[in-house]
């Protein structure tokens, strides 16, 4: 069952920018993807489809089957947890067990219930002994790391992730990757909104290029980050791994790697067999 | 958020964009005195309709539209405090008059809204700051009113995001008696707020670090100068307000009620 379906969908703000010009895209359920492509593609504008916040101007979304249209953001936020890029633009409480139990209690849990998904959520994401902190007081990856506590303490099928590696550390992102491709594992259907090649690269989703509005690629990361026509088309650049790839086929290396474990081996593997 | 997007400028030229920014003030001034005199709804009828072809000319007429769609709520109320007062205090001959009156003082407030947003949408903060500048207003003022006026659209759309991002969360803004209401909207106000004091300290770091305030008198590359257009917008201004006085005073105004059957209340 098709867990976010998009029909040919299109956005227009009230400024008149034409930011989405049909598209239609079937997330499954339990699919990792990561939507990419410049600044201005309509990735953001896509993923905000998603959870009713903005609503297609012509065509139409189905979450589990149901059409945005007819439900609240409030309703569907409870399937589909968004993660903002700057957790600056949603952290207001007093202390980090408040902060996570906001959403919980917007949803109507019970008391004992958000007891047990606030400390749930804080041992997951490493922040337990922060409980009694004020956010305001975290640094940025930590304040970062409440934003997405307070978004999974609800256990969302769907989390989808604005641009997650922006202003965090090359172990912070190691941290993050993990714990995507950990939550994805799970059954989790997980769509990261993103312009990190490299980051996409190591976690080898499917990946949707847009561009203008539009999809103009759909398939494995391995498939559309290696293509160089497709790369200069989204303004997008392949991963350095691929790139040294690239220019070494005339040794005669395959030219779609994009793991940089996968590489080590092949190249291992073609020295020692021409030592031979 | 769309009321403050009568504070967003666009880079147009136009004659009406083109002039100097301290004779349309003057003119804008020159309107709300005359919306001061008058409490009767002929004159206010007519003065609502004097700046229009500003719109026309300046191409704003969008933006203008949207920031009198946001004047709509209060004007509304004045209109229903004006007529619920007036109305149980008895204070007027019939309820035709009072209901003339209170539509004049809610006219009488769209046309401060309409002249005023008149003003900023075709006056860009850099030219509002030259004109305070040069009118020797201390530069301190003058780069904080800027500011002030320059960040209106970016606070908006910061709390349209923060709004975003709580509604994700499941906050319902709509749900609940008014108290609950009113109370829904901390989530919103306090990451606002926060990030628009975070936001005043880096704008204080990079100026500071770009010399602000280092040399005590400032040239700047444009200086404003008086041109024709101006003169006749100067002239145009006085002109209007010595014929509203001279209405004022020497005219008497009618009551449009008196033109039209009275109402069966």
């Amino acid at each position: 069952m098709a867990t976010i379906e998009a029909k040919d969908i299109h956005f227009t703000y009230r400024t008149g920018v034409e930011a989405l010009k049909g598209v239609s895209l079937t997330i499954k359920d339990g699919e990792f993807v990561a939507i990419m492509g410049q600044n201005g593609a309509g990735k953001t504008t896509l993923v905000k489809n998603f959870n009713g916040l903005l609503r297609p101007t012509k065509g139409e979304v189905n979450v589990d089957g149901i059409s945005t249209k007819d439900v609240s953001v409030a309703k569907l936020a409870r399937t589909v947890g968004f993660v903002f890029q700057n957790p600056d633009h949603q952290l207001f409480s007093e202390t980090v067990e408040e902060e996570i139990a906001f959403a919980l209690r917007n949803f109507g849990f019970d008391e004992a219930k958000v007891e047990k998904r606030v400390t749930w959520a804080l041992n997951l994401l490493d922040l337990t002994e922060y409980r009694k902190t004020s956010p305001f007081m975290l640094s940025g990856g930590e304040r970062k790391r409440v934003a997405l506590a307070s978004v999974l303490a609800w256990d969302p099928k769907v989390v989808i992730l604005d641009e997650p590696t922006i202003g965090q550390d090359h172990r912070q992102k190691e941290n993050l990757r993990q714990f995507i491709v950990q939550l994805n594992e799970q059954g989790k259907t997980v769509v990261i909104v993103t312009h990190d090649v490299e980051f996409v690269a190591e976690c080898s989703p499917r990946v949707v290029l847009m561009r203008e509005g539009k999809i103009i690629a759909d398939g494995a990361a391995k498939r559309i980050l290696t293509d160089t026509t497709l790369a200069l088309e989204a303004s997008i650049v392949p991963p350095q791994i691929t790139q040294i790839f690239h220019g070494l086929t005339f040794l005669g290396l395959p030219s779609d790697v994009i793991d940089v474990s996968e590489a080590k081996k092949i190249l291992v593997e073609h020295f020692r067999g021409s030592r031979r | 958020m769309s009321v403050f997007e009568g504070f967003r400028f666009r880079h147009v030229t136009s004659p009406i964009h083109n002039r100097d920014p301290r004779i349309k003030f003057l003119f804008v001034l020159a309107i709300f005195v005359i919306a001061i005199f008058f409490m009767e709804l002929l004159p206010l009828l007519v003065l609502f309709f004097v700046p229009l072809p500003f719109v026309w000319v300046a191409g704003v007429k969008k933006e203008w539209l949207r920031s009198l769609r946001g004047a709509v709520f209060l004007a509304s109320f004045i209109f229903i405090f004006n007529f619920v007062f007036g109305y149980l205090y008895r204070s007027y001959p019939s309820t035709t008059t009072l209901l003339e009156f209170s539509l004049a003082m809610t006219l009488r407030f769209l046309v401060l809204v309409e002249s005023f947003s008149i003003f900023f949408l075709t006056t860009s903060p850099d030219h509002l700051s030259l004109a305070l500048e040069q009118s020797h207003v201390p530069y301190e003022f003058t780069f904080a009113f800027t500011t002030a006026v320059r960040f209106v659209p970016v606070l908006a759309e910061e709390a349209q995001t923060i709004m975003d991002a709580q509604k994700a969360r499941g906050l319902e803004l709509e749900r609940g008696n008014f108290l609950k209401r009113v109370r829904n909207y901390i989530p919103i106000l306090i990451p606002l707020i926060v990030s628009a004091i975070r936001r005043s300290l880096e704008l204080a770091e990079a100026m500071e670090s770009r010399a602000w305030g280092a040399s005590p008198k400032r040239t700047n590359l444009y200086v404003l100068k008086i041109k024709a257009g101006d003169l006749a917008l100067l002239v145009l201004a006085i002109g209007l307000l010595v014929l509203g006085i001279y209405v004022r005073y020497f005219v008497p105004i009618p009551q449009l009620s008196t033109f039209l059957p009275p109402l069966p209340f």
